[in-house]
């Protein structure tokens, strides 16, 4: 379409919209835009027409009215008496935990693998590669069920643990608990003077900010190299723990205890989350780990060892010169896999977890009758956590890019 | 001449290198043992290896192939547990040997099960031209009518009816020729997209019930219903990606062109689609797209699913195809210009040719997403394999039984999707070598 067609001697004529290409794409635009708002004008049609027909034309007011089910996992304040809307919002809370725990526990093995599967020794990188493919080639729902399975047949149960005979003991000096229910951690409880020793953490974390900007500085000026991280761990656990101890341990744990049939107290996290997190997490990795891998192999070899030649060490090539031209070839794909670990977060309904499908899509869903408004406000707020990751992540690509100049 | 004795006049003969350089020995030298961390890490591995393989091979191999309940089953290899060493559980392979028919087919009777048989291996045939390029290309016009067999061949009815969908083509075809040679080209296509549809929507039925009464030809109606296992994460997985093509070849150029408001319409679906999760499309199909029809109508589950599934798999292989367009070199773009063709011509002679050859890896790959995707009808209620894991615990004699059900599936599941990964990194090399 780059031939332009010369003027046409005499007035306008109909047939130009077609034939001329001044105003053919228009043309072409604006046909397409009316089939395009007559389909969606039909489709809403038929929607309105049927939804009147059943009786319950689109309203939200459903949000407001109480829930009557109860939701075991809950990060919020919640309970069956509260509205729909807020079991939803303990939904939107669910899924956003599971994401987070999910992305983080991913990268961390994902890189560990990857970097693995790099290794020289052949027998560490057969075991990763055997790993990556059996993730990677099996449905995550089969991963997720399989986990649960896994976690509700091979753990024993709370009542394990009882008795002068327990088949089934805690662990880390009786503070953690595995069950077939869920996991026990300690929780941690404040006393008077708590807050100080937090106040004092979040400071020493700023003062490492601080540190680290006056020792690049001055290895600028100067050329002296400080052990930062040495330092830098320093600020962060010295202060924090004098102030600790000089108050008179302020800040203690909660540890589960066995009352009856359960444990009680602590922190509880259902096997439905954990096995969730679990799947999600070891099924993104190995996909984590094949991006990782091609990131570290995107890095000429010639690079390292010109960083050789200058005179660095090994750690400071893998944190100078590899790494930040490793991460401009990862992050994109590691973006997408993110939102993928979080829209995989959607199966949770499988194995019962209650994130914003389990909740809005399912229980809500199945309550009302509201299909309509339900999966329009599920999809909305999926789409709102896509485009909001997609969004950092891309501010972030932009910050780490290649600038040419 | 003076002899120089203190020079050697002939050769030694070669010795062997010394045993440590050359051989396995070297081999494990360097690759598992050179360094004190290598060695380390290979023996953690090695006790890696034997710890899973010494829990799971006696488990697979004293599995019990022959009981009838889960309860025979355990005293089975209870009974067998003495005969060997470890004497802890061991697989109930029984379930698989009972039930590995219905894990394929579903509830489809099993008298027809020659049906789903035909319809994978005409699958094969059809394929064939597709992927390997020395075949005749006449093989073509067979891939072209295998779909309309393959639903004939799984649903049954009669005949006519797919029949009657292909003649709405020729239609098509047929009213291009004619409008495009009275009216000029554009007609000629409003033409050829607006006579099938008449004829679909208005015609099809009346048309094929007609002749069916006439010629009954047909096979037993088998109903969705009775569809499960591994043939319907197939025909949902392959009618996906089949349907989606098209699909996602028009959205790509969609993406692709300086027309805004098409170009926004595109970009708005796709990054829809891509946004939101499968399942919330599969809650779609199952609870609200009745809704968006004309009242009254209803169809398929499986149908419904279909349609979902495509437009999902579309916004998938829109940017894999997108890939392609945009690995596609510009001088090709600008050749296609310069010999005066005008948009479609260059985009189905010289553009899209190149730019799918480039795409087949990738849309390997969106197909083993996809296909690992349709478990999830699962979760709305179909009897895909996950699903019919929960109808097989549902039967008293095999209730409780997990792993040797889910490990069947993972095996089967494997087996498909890695072989098909391999496929594509060879179609990948084999392309490389062109470019």
């Amino acid at each position: 379409m780059s031939a332009t067609t010369d003027p046409q001697k005499g007035g306008f004529q109909l047939s130009q919209l077609i034939y001329d290409t001044r105003y053919r794409s228009m043309t072409i635009q604006i046909v397409a835009l009316v089939f395009f708002l007559l389909g969606v004008f039909w489709l809403l049609n038929n929607a309105a027409e049927n939804l009147a027909a059943l009786g319950k034309p689109l309203g939200f007011g459903f949000l407001g009215e109480a829930a009557g089910y109860d939701i075991n996992q809950k990060l919020i304040e919640y309970n069956n008496q509260m509205s729909h809307g807020r079991a939803a919002l303990v939904g939107v809370l669910n899924t956003l935990l599971v994401a987070v725990l999910g992305c983080t526990l991913a990268t961390i093995l994902g890189v560990f693998i990857g970097v693995l599967r790099l290794s020289s020794n052949w027998i560490v990188a057969r075991i990763m590669t055997v790993y990556i493919e059996a993730f990677r080639n099996v449905p995550v729902l089969l991963w997720i069920v399989l986990m649960m399975a896994i976690f509700i047949e091979s753990l024993p149960a709370p009542r394990a643990f009882r008795g002068d005979s327990a088949t089934a003991s805690m662990y880390v000096g009786d503070a953690v608990a595995f069950t077939n229910r869920g996991f026990y951690f300690p929780k941690p409880e404040m006393f008077s003077g708590g807050m100080v020793v937090i106040v004092i953490f979040l400071l020493s974390i700023f003062g490492i900010f601080v540190f680290n900007r006056w020792s690049r500085k001055r290895q600028e000026a100067t050329g002296a190299i400080l052990p930062n991280f040495w330092i830098s761990l320093c600020i962060l656990l010295i202060p924090t723990l004098l102030i600790y101890f000089f108050l008179g341990r302020p800040i203690g744990l909660e540890y589960p205890e066995l009352k009856g049939f359960n444990f009680k107290g602590g922190i509880y996290m259902r096997n439905s989350l954990i096995a969730l997190t679990f799947a999600l997490a070891l099924y993104t990795a190995a996909f984590i780990a094949e991006i990782v891998r091609a990131g570290i192999m995107a890095v000429s070899k010639g690079q390292s060892e010109a960083a050789f030649a200058l005179g660095l060490r090994p750690s400071r090539t893998m944190n100078l010169i590899i790494l930040p031209q490793a991460l401009r070839v990862i992050i994109p794909p590691l973006i997408s896999n993110y939102l993928n670990l979080t829209k995989n977060s959607s199966l949770a309904i499988a194995v019962g977890y209650m994130d914003i499908t389990g909740t809005l899509g399912g229980i809500t869903l199945n309550q009302t009758g509201r299909e309509m408004e339900c999966l329009l406000i599920l999809m909305a707020i999926y789409l709102s956590i896509s485009l909001t990751i997609s969004t950092i992540m891309n501010w972030y690509n932009e910050s780490v890019k290649l600038r040419e100049r | 001449m003076i002899d120089v004795g203190y020079v050697r006049s002939n050769m030694l003969p070669e010795q062997a290198p010394p045993s440590s350089t050359v051989g396995p020995i070297k081999w494990i030298r360097e690759n598992l043992f050179n360094g004190v961390v290598n060695s380390i890490l290979t023996l953690l591995s090695l006790y890696f290896i034997w710890y899973v393989l010494s829990g799971l091979l006696p488990w697979i191999w004293y599995g019990s192939w022959t009981a009838s309940s889960l309860k025979d089953c355990r005293e089975v290899i209870a009974a067998a547990a003495e005969d060997h060493a470890g004497g802890h559980g061991a697989a109930c392979w029984a379930v698989i040997r009972e039930r590995y028919l219905q894990l394929i087919y579903g509830f489809y009777p099993a008298e027809l099960y020659w049906r789903p048989n035909l319809a994978f291996i005409l699958m094969l045939v059809a394929l064939a031209p597709v992927l390997f390029n020395s075949l005749p290309s006449r093989m073509l016009w067979f891939s072209a009518v295998y779909p309309f067999v393959a639903f004939w061949l799984l649903w049954g009815g009669t005949l006519w009816f797919p029949v009657m969908i292909i003649v709405g083509f020729f239609f098509g075809y047929f009213a291009f020729a004619i409008f495009s040679k009275a009216l000029g080209s554009l007609a000629g296509a409003i033409a050829a997209i607006f006579a099938p549809l008449i004829w679909w929507f208005i015609f099809t039925g009346f048309a094929s019930s007609t002749v069916s009464s006439m010629i009954p030809l047909g096979l037993e109606a088998v109903e969705s219903a009775k569809f499960g296992g591994f043939m319907l994460s197939i025909i949902i997985g392959v009618t996906g990606i089949v349907l989606s093509l098209p699909l996602g070849i028009l959205l790509a150029l969609g993406r692709q062109t300086n027309l805004f408001i098409v170009k926004t319409l595109c970009v708005g679906f796709i990054e829809f689609i891509r946004g939101v999760p499968l399942i919330t499309l599969l809650f779609v199909a199952s609870t609200l797209l009745n809704y968006f029809l004309p009242p009254g109508t209803t169809f398929d589950i499986i149908l419904r699913v279909i349609i979902m599934v495509t437009l999902f798999a579309s916004a998938y292989m829109a940017e894999t195809i997108r890939g392609g367009l945009a690995a596609l070199p510009k001088g090709q773009y600008e050749a296609a210009d310069s010999l005066g063709l005008n948009y479609w011509k260059a985009t189905r002679l010289i553009i899209m040719p190149q730019a799918l050859k480039i795409s087949i890896p990738g849309i390997v790959s969106n197909f083993i997403g996809l296909f690992k995707d349709s478990v999830l009808v699962s979760i709305i209620g179909l009897m895909d394999p996950i699903g019919l894991t929960n109808n097989i615990r549902a039967d008293a004699n095999w209730n409780g039984i997990v792993w040797e059900l889910y490990g069947f599936i993972a095996l089967m599941f494997f087996i498909f999707c890695f072989g098909m990964s391999r496929y594509s990194m060879y179609l990948e090399r084999k392309l490389k070598t062109i470019h």
